[in-house]
């Protein structure tokens, strides 16, 4: 059965409709991208089908006993309240010491970090930190909101290609925002292109092509994405929607490497507003 | 033992500090300084209500500061401006209560007790009260913590986790009630916010953990009510003042510690 199955969706903040008449529901396994332009919904749609948002109509519904491991957007996290990253990956269960040692070796969170504060973090850091604390949830489902804000882009791709490695690993599947079209249409099983209601949703090769995507997006980053498809034209079978996300992880090995064996991770500079000294 | 004044006092001061200081530490981390401030302004109109209409003075004070907190608490869910709100009904409850007052005869004589507290006149069901209501408190905290922190760090997490943070937030209304409703005879209506922030502030710099936190706030509040008292007999100071006194100076010696520890 699917995960979860939105029927009719529509949410709002203060009687005006942000989403309207959304069906979408989520298979075991598969990587779903949700993309929009600004204000079209994207993270609306996320905290409803996380359940952070009541819908003010239509349905969702869950499988019984799912576990959802969210990712937010931005998680801020007042000065007054003291919070190491070992005590916030076990929030809001206690997770065994080997369990979240795991989590942090998966994640490429370096040993040395579980007594920091969360918010002696670099953006980097606190980005993979949220993604342990969210596979600590041993979830059916990553819920990811523009996880790789703030990140470089070989950093992002590499968060991407680390988010397939965990889906592939653990079975999970991974409903996702993201407005970095070009990686995200090749870490994709499916795109849903979102603008209040779905535009139009399928394999990122049917997507790409849809007249609704092109109005949305236009010529310009359709560019980015011919450059990317040509890239990697050679993994991929037109119409293909299985294991074409891990296929060209060769192309991405440099990153990969930055992100697991670099404990101070070099592009940690881009994120100054986290006030670190 | 009971029956010395001095001991009752020195056990509610200390139950209230304590109570004060667990529920503190949410206060300072949702920034609910102005909540409180108004829940416990609040008190005063309880305690005109209860001797008006005859009724047990802490259960009219939980009855208002409820009403109070709940009202609120729907207000910031509509998006009102949160300050401007927390001072209209702030200073409203506090002058409606004062008028109140004011129509009763004899009351008048012990407003400032209510006000700042009148610690040396606990009785031995005061204290009863005090104690019953801070280890309900306590019990409280043990069984929600998890979701209390989860949802207090951000309320999506938690709910993605199937935690109502909604229904957290509105176990933290109920616990400033109560909390205001047990020390408004301790330390009175207008420093009660004082109790709960200040021993919570001093903890801060000392702690890595929200445990630590709380573990520190409690320290800092018993040693406050102890020293204040203390303070309050060699002195002849009103002992609720003293006892904030107390708490405030150690907020400053921790303030002066933690920036020479940091160099």
């Amino acid at each position: 059965m699917s995960l979860l199955t939105a029927r009719r969706l529509t949410a709002g903040f203060g009687g005006q409709q942000v989403l309207q008449g959304v069906d979408l529901s989520l298979e075991p396994g598969e990587i779903v991208t949700i993309v929009g332009p600004n204000g079209s919904g994207k993270s609306t749609l996320l905290r409803v089908l996380a359940g952070a948002l009541k819908p003010t109509g239509g349905t969702v519904t869950r499988m019984p006993g799912l576990r959802i491991g969210y990712v937010p957007q931005k998680l801020h996290i007042d000065r007054t309240l003291p919070m190491s990253v070992m005590r916030f990956l076990n929030l809001p269960h206690r997770a065994r010491p080997d369990a979240i040692a795991r989590a942090m070796a998966r994640t490429g969170v370096a040993e040395s970090l579980a007594q920091r504060q969360m918010v002696d973090l670099s953006g980097g850091q606190f980005q993979r930190v949220l993604l342990a604390r969210a596979l600590l949830q041993d979830p059916h489902i990553l819920m990811l909101d523009e996880a790789t804000q703030g990140l470089d882009q070989p950093a992002s791709a590499a968060f991407y290609q680390l988010i397939d490695e965990i889906r592939h690993e653990i079975g999970c599947a991974v409903l996702m925002i993201s407005h970095e079209l070009h990686v995200v249409m090749s870490a994709s099983d499916r795109v849903v292109c979102l603008n209040g209601h779905i535009c139009c949703q399928g394999t990122p090769e049917v997507v790409s092509s849809a007249p609704e995507y092109r109005a949305l997006f236009g010529r310009g980053t359709q560019g980015a994405l011919a450059l990317y498809r040509h890239q990697h034209d050679h993994d991929h079978d037109e119409g293909c929607t299985h294991d074409h996300g891990h296929d060209h992880g060769h192309d991405h090995a440099h990153a990969h490497d930055h992100l697991h064996d670099d404990p101070a991770p070099r592009h940690a500079t881009l994120h100054t507003t986290q006030g670190r000294p | 033992m009971l029956d010395d004044f001095l001991i009752r006092a020195t056990l509610a001061g200390v139950g209230v500090g304590l109570g004060a200081a667990l529920l503190g530490c949410f206060v300072v981390w949702r920034r609910m300084a102005y909540f409180g401030d108004a829940t416990a302004h609040a008190a005063i109109l309880g305690v005109a209500l209860s001797l008006g209409f005859s009724l047990p003075i802490p259960g009219g004070v939980l009855v208002v500061a409820l009403v109070m907190a709940l009202t609120i608490t729907a207000l910031s869910r509509r998006g009102q401006a949160m300050d401007t709100v927390l001072g209209v009904l702030a200073h409203a409850a506090l002058a409606f209560g004062l008028m109140a007052v004011a129509f009763l005869p004899g009351a008048r004589l012990n407003l400032e007790s209510y006000l700042f507290g009148d610690i040396l006149s606990v009785s031995k069901s005061d204290l009863a009260l005090v104690w019953g209501g801070t280890v309900l408190l306590a019990l409280w905290l043990a069984w929600r913590w998890q979701a209390l922190l989860t949802a207090t760090l951000n309320p999506d997490l938690a709910a993605a986790s199937g935690i109502d943070p909604e229904r957290e937030q509105l176990g933290l209304t109920l616990a400033l009630a109560l909390v205001v409703a047990l020390s408004i005879k301790v330390v009175g209506a207008l420093l009660i916010t004082a109790l709960l922030i200040i021993p919570a502030a001093a903890a801060r710099p000392f702690a890595r953990t929200p445990e630590a936190m709380l573990g520190l706030a409690a320290v800092v509040a018993v040693a406050s009510a102890l020293g204040g008292l203390r303070l309050a007999w060699v002195l002849d100071t009103p002992a609720g003042p003293s006892i904030v006194t107390c708490a405030v100076i150690l907020f400053a010696l921790g303030q002066i510690v933690a920036r020479l520890r940091r160099g």
